[in-house]
């Protein structure tokens, strides 16, 4: 039912809050916890010979990670909810048509001193 | 061998990094997002259903239904292999449950503080103090004015010596960055101690009242 996703892509606003589940089959969770918002997803170029065919909303998700993108900016381009997002990206990992790289891990255990230093750095020059 | 394990693409992916701009409804957190981001901040929101949570300030909020939480973020490329992730906090109380997930990974957080009204940053103050995460205060002053120094507004909060207390104008780039730059310091000033103490005994964390 590709109206369905067109009705969700074209969608103003209302009734918002149920639609976009449709798009996850009406899965509510992740079956992974892989994806926090600022991980960085990556479209695998060329897919998978064996991948399945995405579908419209995932090939929608495709194009925007030719390049690396973080969940929430994706989210938030796709004017989805993040949790819905996360869900289909779930489907898109595990049918290895993207690569998710998790965030620098912070520890305030053991901080990174060359991390802190290159921000540190950075926020000086803007 | 063709097909296995693909070489993502040529862009190898940067790591990432987040602070918080955290304080009351309207206090100029997205505000603040929106004048050191590189793009015009972004929204992204999450649908969740609210059951009463058993706050009382669910004005005109049935008992039960769907709602949605903004987040408004803004982002800084640090180099090709690092980019800053700038989030704010919802501001409304009936919301918090979301920031301990906010606040995993964070580096850090900026608490804004409305000199007209602080108590609405008390929360957030408590949330970042408890759960010993970094965090530095921000006070935005109105129209840029400052009617109390920094020192009186420490005080008045009862904040910790090693919490940097700076007066600031969201709506200023430069204001902003010496906010950030005063958070980032702090750590730097951290790691530093930790590393020089080596045998961690506690080393009086950095955030850390005696209880």
């Amino acid at each position: 039912m590709p109206a369905l996703a067109r009705e969700v892509a074209a969608d103003n606003s209302t009734g918002r809050l149920v639609r976009p589940f449709t798009l996850t089959g009406g899965r509510t969770r992740p079956s992974r916890a892989d994806f926090t918002l600022i991980t960085t997803l990556t479209a695998v170029d060329p897919p998978p010979v064996r991948a399945p065919r995405p579908q419209p909303e995932q090939a929608r998700i495709l194009r925007r990670c030719a390049e690396p993108i973080a969940v929430a900016e994706l989210a938030a381009h796709l004017d989805l909810p993040v949790s819905v997002v996360v869900i289909m990206l779930c489907d898109l990992l595990e049918a290895g048509l993207i690569t998710a790289h998790p965030p620098h891990p912070v520890s305030p255990r053991s901080p990174d001193l060359d991390l802190l230093q290159k921000v540190r750095d950075s926020l000086g020059r803007l | 061998m063709a097909g296995s394990e693909p070489a993502a693409t040529a862009v190898a992916p940067p790591d990432t990094v987040k602070i918080l701009i955290a304080g009351g409804f309207g206090v100029g957190k997205t505000t603040m997002v929106g004048s050191v981001s590189e793009i015009v901040p972004l929204r992204t929101e999450e649908s969740l259903t609210v059951a009463g949570l058993g706050i009382d300030d669910l004005d005109g909020i049935e008992k039960k239904r769907a709602t949605t939480v903004a987040l408004d973020f803004g982002r800084i490329t640090i180099s090709r292999e690092l980019v800053l992730y700038l989030f704010g906090t919802p501001g409304q109380q009936r919301f918090w449950f979301m920031w301990n997930d906010l606040a995993i990974g964070a580096l850090g957080a900026v608490v804004l503080i409305d000199v007209r009204r602080p108590e609405s940053s008390f929360g957030a103050i408590d949330f970042f103090e408890r759960r010993g995460i970094p965090f530095v205060v921000g006070v935005n002053g109105f129209h840029g004015e400052h009617p109390y120094p920094p020192e009186a507004i420490r005080d008045a909060l009862a904040l910790p010596e090693h919490v940097p207390v700076l007066l600031c104008d969201a709506r200023e780039r430069e204001s902003c960055r010496d906010v950030l730059i005063a958070l980032i310091d702090q750590l730097i000033a951290a790691a530093v101690e930790a590393d020089r103490g080596g045998g961690d005994d506690g080393g009086g964390g950095l955030t850390r009242r005696g209880r």
